[in-house]
């Protein structure tokens, strides 16, 4: 009988270099100042978070109908509690607000459709940017059907910054690929209307564009002819931020290859068609993320609107700190608002990064 | 022979270059057709409404007062001077913000790359945090919500001569007294002799391959001469110390609450963003680089230094770039804590007072339209300087 060579079986890995001690002197523990490190986190650690569960959680008094309720030593969420329909429709009346939330459900179905294969995109999508504005249009104001008449004056709260949010998305996109494509264009006017357009609105804030939204676009207009605030706060906002998509989208135009354009040209596609059927589709792909960042910018700007005197999500916010029945409440306030845009910046951002990956058809060289 | 047809003359519709020229006369006419009808209501209403168009208004007397001004400014002073002030405090904020929004963003950017587990995720709760809350809301946060809870100067916080309360920060006032022109000299001399000693240390090391520490050496120098100077002007430099009496504190250097506030939120808010350019920065230099600069024997200091900043920096600037112009337009949002910045006093004041709306509008756009020029021409050149040269 032959002697075979058997190996004696491998000893198991020394246990400081696997599972979760070795994960902790790796990543915490490496060297002197990792140690410093993890200690001065931890320590931090130890100062902010205890205090804040204490304070937002465990001592935090829920309800009550004013500030004399909040008797501990935490936060007061009572007071975002009993408002919090003012938070979210402004000083809409509140017998009418099942109006938004049926406008607000109507558009959540209608996304939701387009998981459905059997419905035609290209309807729905007529649909929600034609029909259905109009009908929500409708719903809001009232003053048909028998519906109260309900002025813009006093849409407010988280509805009007998602409508802010919402209209200025729809409409400074399209916007936005005119102008990048204008100044691409080689006709020497066009090109130079759209940079001047451009460049004039990137170089001042916001908050002046919105004041001449209020303050300036009823001088410019002749006499009687005048309309309503919000539509003007609204083409804004819009003009403003165009002006930002066009850059982005200009830089994906000119990260597509000169080959592409060609072979638009050489399969005889006219300008518009080579644009939309060979360009674009590649364009706004690469740009994903600068077009994400430009709609999240857009909607944390809408707080904007508070300060030409219209009551926003902060608006409304900074207007209920100042009601006696609840002093003292104002980071409360703060921290709610705080915490819905952080929900929707961080959700749009967490989908572009989906969308991304979804679009990714591999050309990527590794 | 020749079957060959010729093209059949088309109507000159069809030529792509006809076309154009007659698209774009009729963008040119629709442009100026708005234009003039806009300006041509304008003045119809300007006429209506009795409003003078110019900007005499400068000159008349403002009569409100400003909170914040660092060049003398009382109510009896123009509505020009109010908007130099304004103009300065509009400076003030982002120069400022500026600077501790590049400190704080760099550190974050750089805890977030680090690989200590726990220093990388607070650093991304930080940059997650802080870039997804309006800044706006930030603002109001600092001024209503954090400032405005502070102590009655009567319970002020006390550290040795500062203090802490409602009305701001008070700290000592430096105050130059006679002969503090010799240490401004001093100064001014001390810096010549640091950017001469590192002329000499490049060339030394360009022609011996010798180095030597100057920026170091430069810090070094200008501290010492500076010194010098200030001993032999017989240290003239009084404080003017704030005092606390019964229910205020005097005297010192005051930063209002709104500066605090606006500065604290501004600086956080864009160092988020800054933090994430640095940081996609530094991870854009391939790992080759390092390793390549190991196997030449550099240590880790320096390969950071000479190899992976440099690189990183080239990809950095251009984002930077826009973060600081950003500030700068968002110094405006201090109007909205009545930090008295161009926005505040400019459209706020002087546009209820005067109701020069075009002027005043005009002028903010103008200034910040300048700025935004300013900002953008230097890093542009700095981007140029720093820019690849490739062969």
């Amino acid at each position: 009988m032959a002697i075979v060579f058997k190996p004696s079986p491998s000893l198991p890995p020394p246990s400081t270099s696997v599972g979760a001690v070795a994960w902790i002197r790796q990543n915490l523990l490496s060297s002197p100042l990792n140690i410093i490190l993890t200690m001065l986190s931890l320590y931090i650690m130890y100062l902010t978070i205890p205090p804040l569960i204490e304070w937002g959680i465990i001592n935090a008094t829920w309800t009550g109908s004013s500030r004399a309720a909040c008797t501990g030593t935490g936060a007061c969420w009572a007071f975002v509690n009993t408002r919090f329909d003012q938070f979210m429709y402004g000083l809409y009346p509140s017998e009418e607000t099942w109006r938004v939330n049926l406008a607000a459900i109507l558009i959540v179905l209608l996304v939701g459709m387009f998981s459905i294969k059997m419905i035609s995109k290209l309807y729905l999508s007529i649909t929600i940017t034609i029909i259905y504005p109009i009908v929500a249009y409708f719903l809001f104001a009232g003053g048909i059907f028998g519906l109260e008449p309900v002025e813009t004056s006093r849409w407010g709260g988280l509805f009007l910054t998602v409508l802010l949010g919402t209209i200025g998305i729809v409409a400074s996109f399209p916007l936005g690929i005119l102008l990048a494509l204008g100044r691409r264009s080689n006709m020497p006017i066009a090109k130079s209307i759209c940079i001047i357009f451009i460049e004039t609105i990137r170089a001042v804030p916001l908050i002046t564009i919105m004041f001449m939204a209020s303050v300036m676009i009823p001088l410019f207009l002749p006499d009687g002819l005048n309309f309503n605030k919000l539509l003007r706060v609204l083409i804004g906002i819009t003009l403003f931020s165009a002006a930002y998509m066009a850059e982005v989208i200009r830089g994906g135009l000119q990260a597509i290859p000169k080959g592409q354009y060609e072979a638009a040209d050489a399969m005889g596609l006219t300008y518009w068609k080579s644009m939309i059927l060979v360009i674009l589709p590649q364009a706004l792909k690469l740009v994903i993320p600068g077009i994400v960042n430009t709609f999240i910018g857009l909607f944390k700007d809408t707080t904007l609107v508070y300060i030409v005197g219209m009551f926003d999500l902060l608006g409304i916010i900074q207007l209920a700190n100042h009601d006696t029945k609840w002093l003292g409440t104002t980071i409360e306030g703060y921290v709610f608002a705080a915490f819905v845009y952080w929900i929707f910046c961080f959700g749009m951002s967490r989908y572009s990064m989906a969308i991304e990956r979804k679009l990714e058809t591999g050309h990527k060289r590794n | 022979m020749s079957d060959i047809k010729k093209p059949t003359k088309k109507s000159f519709l069809y030529d792509a270059g006809t076309r154009s020229i007659i698209f774009q006369i009729l963008l040119l006419a629709l442009v100026v057709f708005v234009c003039y009808y806009l300006f041509s209501n304008l003045q119809a209403n300007l006429d209506n409404r009795g409003i003078s168009t110019g900007f005499s208004f400068l000159n008349q007397p403002a009569g409100f007062p400003i909170l914040i001004h660092l060049i003398s400014y009382t109510e009896a002073d123009t509505y020009g001077r109010a908007f130099l002030v304004a103009l300065i405090n509009t400076f003030v904020i982002s120069i400022l913000g500026i600077f501790f929004a590049t400190i704080i963003g760099v550190v974050m950017g750089l805890a977030r790359l680090s690989k200590n587990w726990l220093v990388a995720r607070l650093a991304t709760v930080y940059i997650e945090t802080l870039r997804n809350i309006p800044l706006l809301l930030q603002i109001f946060f600092w001024y209503f919500a954090v400032l405005a809870a502070l102590p009655s100067p009567k319970q002020s916080y006390e550290f040795a001569d500062f203090f802490l309360n409602k009305r701001g920060i008070y700290s000592p006032n430096p105050i130059s007294q006679d002969g503090f022109g010799i240490v401004i000299m001093g100064f001014i001399l001390s810096i010549f002799a640091a950017i001469a000693l590192i002329v000499w240390a490049k060339k030394r090391q360009t022609r011996t391959g010798l180095w030597f520490p100057a920026y170091w050496s430069a810090l070094g120098t200008i501290v010492v001469i500076t010194f010098i100077a200030f001993a032999v002007a017989g240290f003239p430099l009084e404080f003017d110390l704030p005092v606390k009496s019964r229910f205020n504190v005097t005297g010192g250097m005051v930063l209002p609450p709104e500066f605090v506030a606006v500065l604290i939120a501004l600086s956080t808010y864009t160092a988020s963003f800054i933090a994430e350019i640095v940081r996609a920065g530094i991870l854009s230099v391939s790992w080759g680089q390092t390793e390549a600069a190991r196997s030449l024997g550099l240590s880790d200091n320096i390969t950071q230094r000479l190899v992976v900043l440099p690189q990183a920096l080239r990809v950095m600037i251009p984002p930077l770039t826009s973060q600081y112009l950003n500030l700068a337009k968002n110094s405006s949002l201090g109007a909205a804590v009545a930090y008295p910045e161009l926005v505040a006093v400019v459209m706020g004041t002087t546009l209820n007072q005067t109701g020069q709306a075009i002027e005043t509008i005009g002028l903010c756009m103008l200034v910040y339209g300048t700025l935004s020029l300013t900002i953008s021409l230097f890093m542009n050149w700095y981007n140029k300087k720093m820019s690849l040269i490739e062969r």
